[in-house]
């Protein structure tokens, strides 16, 4: 039972994180390889107010939330501008810089790690988080801020046309992700009670995006489906130790070779993401019947 | 006739080459007028000078009096000047319906907070965003289509969607760039109407580039001719039909003898 729940914390800590990154990458169409290094900073900053400076760890969440936010602003100002594959580059560089930073500072515990952090994350408060977190996500795609953020991805230029400020929609989605990978580093640090930089290197990043992609991107319920599959899939296949990464990485091939837009791209698992998604392929079917009966006349 | 938009001494240079050299020229207020000129003519260029995509090398661009050069595309078109692409750009995977309602945003001014905590002034106001971006579709006669996602509309839909979106901003003077590439007579002819009809009923200024000489000459009150960067002509569509000058860049100097 306790291994189950284990399981279950785990995947609430990462959903946060997911959550966060797929505003960026899903909706905003903005690729990291450094949100770990966003994970980092809230964990430590959540370590540094838990066990050395003995406040509440709700005020821990919010410092680790905080941190990741500000300076994902700084970073922002300096990679936003640049356009696709650089940024992704960047934020590659901005996550292996913060753990090597991390490494070097001793008062954290360097390379060797921090051990005997309080344990203060329980399944309720993972579980509290989540709700919040679904909740911050849908609502804030399902507004104009978040439709801007989707018509940049679609089409930069014409959004522009469009009067949608896209740096400043950028930013916003990047504050967002990095402060929610934030909270995430900060339940996970008080969850297992050791940090070691390592744990937020790029492979860390890399998995977080993965999940977004296998999910679906443009889907917040396939964030949510990707999260819970990839992190239960390692342990449901723990007894066969060795093989259990092989089948993780098979599992990712098969859904991008079958599904390239992941297992929910563009589609919401809601009664209104439903009808919409019906009425698009009524429409589809519409518009084709039409374009057939026109080239008969034409043919006739 | 007062201008809404007033082009003075317009000159960009790429490197070592004028793409556009000391172009003057003005758009009255509710006309429609023609940007004409042989491919490489630097048509599309002054539409992105104006849009704010590219910086201008020097010179002023006026509009409604106010100097616009420089300034970030998104605050140009919150100023009121939208545009149309050569190649079509639509936000290609959302609804016919969702296109116009993005671009519906800038009259809705709830903040990031109200949105999440969907507070009384967001409900209100993406209620009002649905409906205009209903009735605009409605009045350019996309109705029916508003389930389509933007990518599966036929092409002459596709050019409509474009331009309706460009409405929903409420725009003082729209910029068409080539709207009738690519269509038959018959679809030039009822782009036409289209042209003439959105001007009146939304009260708005276009500026039009076109290769259909049908089209120019049949809608434009006024239009403007470029070659190689520099102004050849400009005046009324006779006036400019007749100059020798521009029989002769669009027919090469042999033939114009002739």
């Amino acid at each position: 039972m306790e291994y189950i729940q284990g399981i279950a914390i785990l995947i609430g800590i990462n959903l946060i994180a997911v959550l966060g990154l797929s505003i960026l990458t899903g909706f905003t169409g903005l690729f990291s390889f450094g949100h770990g290094g966003f994970m980092a900073i809230g964990a430590y900053i959540s370590a540094i107010v838990t066990a050395r400076l003995h406040l509440p760890f709700a005020l821990a969440i919010v410092a680790g939330a905080a941190s990741a936010g500000l300076v994902s602003i700084f970073i922002g100002r300096l990679t936003l501008k640049l356009k696709g594959d650089y940024f992704c580059i960047a934020t590659m560089g901005f996550g292996e810089a913060v753990r090597v930073i991390l490494n070097n500072i001793d008062y954290v515990g360097g390379a060797r790690g921090w051990e005997s952090l309080p344990q203060l994350t329980s399944i309720w408060v993972v579980l509290g988080l989540d709700i919040a977190a679904v909740i911050v996500a849908w609502n804030l795609i399902n507004s104009r801020h978040g439709r801007n953020m989707v018509a940049v991805r679609e089409e930069e230029l014409a959004a522009q046309m469009a009067g949608i400020d896209v740096y400043g929609h950028k930013m916003i989605a990047l504050v967002v992700s990095a402060a929610m990978a934030g909270i995430a580093g900060a339940l996970m640090a008080n969850y297992i009670q050791f940090i070691r930089p390592t744990m937020f290197n790029m492979a860390k990043s890399t998995d977080l995006t993965i999940m977004v992609i296998f999910g679906g991107l443009g889907s917040i319920s396939g964030s949510i489906v990707g999260t819970f599959l990839l992190v239960s899939l390692p342990e449901l296949f723990r007894n066969f130790a060795q093989w259990r990464l092989v089948i993780y990485g098979l599992a990712v091939v098969v859904i991008m070779v079958g599904r390239p837009k992941g297992v929910m791209g563009g589609f919401e698992l809601t009664p209104s993401g439903v009808r919409r998604s019906m009425a698009a392929r009524r429409a589809r079917l519409a518009l084709e019947a039409e374009a057939r009966a026109l080239e008969r006349e034409g043919a006739a | 006739m007062s201008a809404v938009l007033e082009l003075k001494g317009l000159t960009k240079r790429f490197g070592g080459l004028a793409a556009v050299n000391d172009v003057s020229f003005a758009v009255r207020e509710g006309g429609i007028s023609g940007l004409i000129g042989p491919n490489g003519a630097g048509k599309t260029t002054i539409f992105n000078l104006i849009t704010g995509v590219y910086k201008v090398s020097g010179g002023t661009i006026e509009f409604r009096g106010l100097p616009v050069q420089n300034k970030e595309p998104f605050q140009i078109a919150g100023l009121g000047i939208t545009r149309t692409f050569q190649n079509i750009r639509l936000f290609k995977e959302l609804s016919v319906f969702d296109n116009v309602l993005t671009a519906c945003h800038a009259s809705a001014k709830y903040g990031l907070a109200e949105a999440i905590l969907r507070l009384p002034r967001f409900r209100r106001e993406e209620k009002a965003l649905h409906e205009k971006a209903a009735s605009l579709l409605e009045i350019m006669g996309l109705q029916d289509r508003v389930d389509v996602t933007a990518n599966n509309l036929p092409y002459g839909l596709q050019r409509r969607l474009e331009i309706t979106r460009a409405l929903a901003l409420d725009p003082k003077l729209l910029l068409l760039d080539e709207p009738a590439a690519g269509m038959n007579p018959d679809e030039t002819e009822q782009l036409m109407r289209l042209i003439a009809e959105v001007r009146s009923r939304f009260e708005l200024s276009v500026l039009v580039i076109e290769h259909h000489m049908d089209l120019i000459m049949g809608v434009c009150e006024h239009i403007h001719v470029l070659s190689f960067g520099c102004t050849l002509a400009d005046g009324t569509p006779d006036e400019v039909a007749n100059d020798p000058k521009v029989v002769e860049a669009y027919l090469g100097a042999e033939e114009a003898k002739k």
